[in-house]
């Protein structure tokens, strides 16, 4: 055969040389579209991965084991008037009483020789509580359920000391769930630590950073979109927005310790220095989705409003901004719930301190829920394994909220135009 | 404190002025007249005229009123007994304006306990006198311009001037912050660079700041080589989390654009969305709890016996997952951007779907891309907490991603976070690796802007 004849049996779609390519090219895109989905499976079995390893180990920090424990009140040595368990300084009185030596005696008694380490402050704490709930107990020889030290908890679930796991298999025990870890603040002892302390902190530092960042933001993103003539300085003002934005947050630690810590003498370790951080990172992100949303404000709008005789000053603040309102709320939202998770600033600006008592006001020492978890995840105990997840949770959980809020907005508000 | 109730009186002033005109010029109305401004922007230029210069003159009052305090002090009988050495007196002033604050209850320093009393009555002394001015400005702020409202009088042009005053105003915020940033930073670098050299910084291997605070050295040793920190950040941040970001990012992107039913599209992007929403502390977490040991034992297996359990490839790796959707949505963006006609004109001759994505829109595409990953190598390089938890301190200068190196960023918080005096190298060291951070990131960003910018415009 000639070359051409060759070459037209090869072009010939039903060849078997073109079938074969048309198969491989097929085979290619399969290929491809395998690939595709291949490396959006893993994306998201990565993060349901992270998810399932948080909530798995993070409920246990939920959770508490209880023991049963008789203790007779009469024969100890704790000497507390019942009648001061009535009046106004109860807590006070227990937490002064010496109760984890009482624990310790009717725990060696019940349980044999180093039963002491079963109780420990989160035990004390709920002995006194129910102290307090029923004083008659004083009297009595009762049995009580009560949570277990930290160290014997990691051991009733059988991942801890092998002594202490024999001890606890002596004890009546059971799973409830742990209130104190919502309502209680930073300890040494994992058993009684909670975050309620960090997430006021938080709370604290977040209103700060959106008292200033929302406004200021507002403003220049009208001012940017609306007024500012187009010359040297707006464009200026433009560059460093759009650099800020991307500007590394541990930067703005730096700038929060140099200005704010040893320049202003501001408090260390305080919300109101967070926040104040925290705004100047959040700042340029609301200016960014304020812009968006004013921009897709119609100018037809304008133009009416200017058609009726309102001044420039009115249009925008009258019609513009009630319009652009839930675009620039949503972004606001948005930047929020990454303030809330941001460490790495705050750890500049003295924000990792043992702070084992919730702040009363932005200028006294705090600490914030992700630095809290940073904390934790540095501590050796390994009681604070599961309190660090379960602090995540929180965490997550939050952000989970604002994001959905945000979303809600977003369907609930934004008119297409 | 006693300027606390300065602020509680200035703006009680502002609102019980605004008011009192806003009547007054509704009165005006009454008689019948027609107005040149409602009432309402009568009432708010008052308002405004009685607070803003006496806020304005608490807000630069307050800091010169600490340097004023100060002087009385040492220039009080027992300031002048404090010993002449700055940092001491420093020192026991800064513990003098404590306790008098109430913050703390005594200071290290004997002399503070002494001070205390001498310093409370000076700075009442002072918050007094600018309190008392601040009252009188708001005063004649609020007489003087109350003078002013009439019939023809323009009160909606005096308010919105006002209020464009306030526009400008933050906008410049966003300016003020850059340069606080960049003065910030260079000027503690400087001092930085007062004690150890550019090129020793930039060009040495070595980098074990800890060495520095040792007393006969005086602050002057301790290596400051950067270069391990700056292929630490390289080689987690770009290198690392890039082989994982890319390839992944990218090839999401293409599924979820041009594969991926209209119903999947709508459940799966806002999933990977949530990736990039996940505080980095939780990654770091993550990496260090649970792909760290992973990754040591997978090492291990396969016979490397450097493995180290905060090793490289755990922080570089949890960084590029982080890094997905980020890259994932920027090439979505570029993918977009390609004119329907080309993807017509490549499937018109028979081109498979997959060969138009490789063939034609992906070139197409590419400077948007290129764009994406630089921003995304930008953001990686100046991620901390991941690194903090995961890659470890060690400076090694290693090609073995099993092994333990450290970064920039680590070195910062790890520098900024002991009980370190301000002024040693060791503390102003983080401040000379912030300055490189920020100028990388600048420079990245910009470069970045530029190539995506230039690339838009091609097509539009």
């Amino acid at each position: 055969m000639s070359d051409a004849a060759t070459a037209a049996a090869m072009n010939r779609w039903t060849g078997d040389d073109m079938q074969k390519r048309v198969a491989s090219r097929y085979a290619a895109e399969r290929r491809f579209r395998f690939f595709g989905l291949a490396a959006v499976s893993i994306s998201v079995a990565f993060l349901a991965f992270l998810l399932i390893t948080m909530a798995w180990k993070g409920f246990g920090g939920f959770t508490q084991t209880e023991a049963k424990l008789t203790i007779d009140f009469a024969r100890s040595d704790v000497f507390i008037e019942p009648a001061a368990l009535r009046g106004p300084q109860a807590q006070q009185v227990v937490a002064t009483a010496g109760l984890e030596g009482v624990l310790e005696q009717a725990a060696v008694a019940q349980f044999g020789e180093g039963a002491g380490e079963l109780f420990g402050a989160a035990s004390a704490r709920a002995l006194g509580e129910q102290l307090i709930a029923n004083p008659d107990l004083l009297t009595q020889r009762a049995e009580l359920w009560l949570p277990l030290s930290s160290k014997a908890d990691v051991a009733a679930k059988g991942d801890g000391d092998p002594a202490l796991e024999t001890l606890v298999a002596k004890a009546e025990t059971k799973r409830s769930f742990n209130g104190g870890f919502l309502t209680a603040s930073d300890a040494t002892d994992p058993s009684v630590v909670g975050v309620w302390g960090a997430l006021k902190g938080s709370f604290l530092t977040i209103l700060v950073t959106m008292a200033l960042a929302f406004p200021i933001g507002v403003l220049a993103a009208l001012y940017l979109e609306e007024f500012a003539p187009r010359n040297r300085w707006t464009d200026m003002i433009e560059v460093s927005i759009n650099n800020l934005a991307a500007v590394p947050s541990i930067i703005f630690g730096l700038l929060g310790l140099a200005v704010f810590l040893n320049f202003m003498h501001l408090p260390r370790s305080a919300p109101l220095v967070g926040g104040l951080t925290l705004a100047l990172m959040t700042m340029p992100v609301i200016v960014i989705a304020g812009r968006n949303a004013i921009k897709s404000v119609p100018p037809s709008i304008r133009d009416a409003a200017l058609g009726v005789g309102a001044s420039k000053m009115q249009v925008v603040f009258h019609h513009v901004l009630p319009l652009a309102l839930p675009g620039i709320l949503t972004g606001t939202i948005i930047g929020m719930a990454r303030a809330l998770g941001e460490t790495a600033p705050l750890l500049m600006i003295g924000m990792r301190a043992f702070i084992a008592s919730p702040p009363q006001g932005i200028t006294e020492p705090a600490s914030v829920l992700p630095v809290q978890i940073f904390l934790w995840s540095d501590e050796v105990d390994r009681g604070f394994v599961e309190k660090t997840s379960a602090a995540i949770i929180v965490l997550l959980v939050f952000m989970l909220l604002m994001n959905g809020l945000a979303i809600y907005l977003r369907n609930r508000f934004e008119r297409r135009w | 404190m006693s300027l606390t109730i300065a602020l509680v009186a200035i703006l009680a002033i502002a609102v019980a002025a605004g008011l009192f005109a806003r009547n007054r010029a509704a009165g005006l109305r009454g008689g019948g007249a027609r107005l040149n401004s409602l009432p309402n922007y009568h009432g708010l230029y008052v308002a405004i005229w009685a607070a803003l210069p006496a806020l304005a003159f608490l807000l630069i009052w307050a800091p010169v009123q600490a340097g004023f305090v100060d002087q009385a002090v040492l220039a009080s009988p027992v300031g002048q007994q404090l010993p002449d050495f700055d940092l001491a007196r420093d020192t026991i002033l800064t513990e003098a304006r404590e306790i008098a604050a109430g913050e703390r209850e005594a200071g290290f320093n004997p002399e503070s306990a002494e001070l205390a009393p001498v310093y409370a009555a000076a700075s009442s002394r002072y918050a007094a006198i600018g309190g008392a001015i601040a009252i009188v400005l708001a005063l004649l702020g609020a007489f003087l311009s109350m003078r002013r409202i009439g019939v023809e009088f323009r009160a909606r042009t005096g308010v919105e001037r006002w209020v464009m005053v306030l526009l400008v105003g933050a906008s410049l915020i966003a300016i003020l912050t850059t340069l606080g940033i960049v003065l910030s930073l260079l000027f503690e670098s400087l001092r930085f660079f007062n004690m150890v050299s550019p090129s020793e910084f930039l060009f040495g291997t070595t980098w074990s700041p800890q060495t520095a605070m040792r007393a006969d050295q005086a602050g002057s040793s301790g290596a400051f080589g950067s270069i391990p920190l700056f292929w630490g950040t390289a080689f987690i941040g770009a290198i690392i989390a890039m082989v994982v970001a890319i390839p992944l990012g990218l090839m999401c992107a293409i599924f979820l654009t041009q594969y991926a039913p209209q119903r999947l599209r709508a459940w799966l992007k806002p999933i990977l969305e949530i990736l990039a929403g996940v505080p980095t502390v939780v990654y770091g977490y993550f990496a260090a709890l649970t792909v760290a040991p992973l990754i040591r034992d997978f090492g291990i297996t396969i016979g490397v016996s450097s493995a180290s359990s905060e090793s490289a490839l755990a922080a570089g790796l949890v960084m590029g997952i982080m890094i997905i959707p980020f890259v994932s949505s920027m090439a979505d963006d570029s993918i977009a951007a390609v004119p329907q006609a080309m993807r017509d004109g490549s499937l018109a001759l028979g081109a498979t779907k997959s060969e138009t994505i490789k063939k034609v829109l992906l070139p197409a595409a590419l400077p948007g891309v290129v764009g994406g990953v630089l921003l995304a190598v930008s953001r990686a390089i100046g991620e901390t907490m991941i690194v903090v938890m995961a890659a470890g301190l060690a400076a090694n200068l290693t090609i073995n991603p099993f092994e333990s190196v450290t970064t920039v960023t680590t070195q910062i918080v790890q520098l900024l976070t002991g009980d370190q005096e301000f002024d040693s190298a060791k503390t102003l060291a983080a401040f000379a690796l912030g300055l490189a951070l920020f100028i990388i990131t600048l420079i990245l960003n910009l470069i970045a802007l530029r190539v995506v910018r230039k690339y838009r415009e091609a097509y539009e």
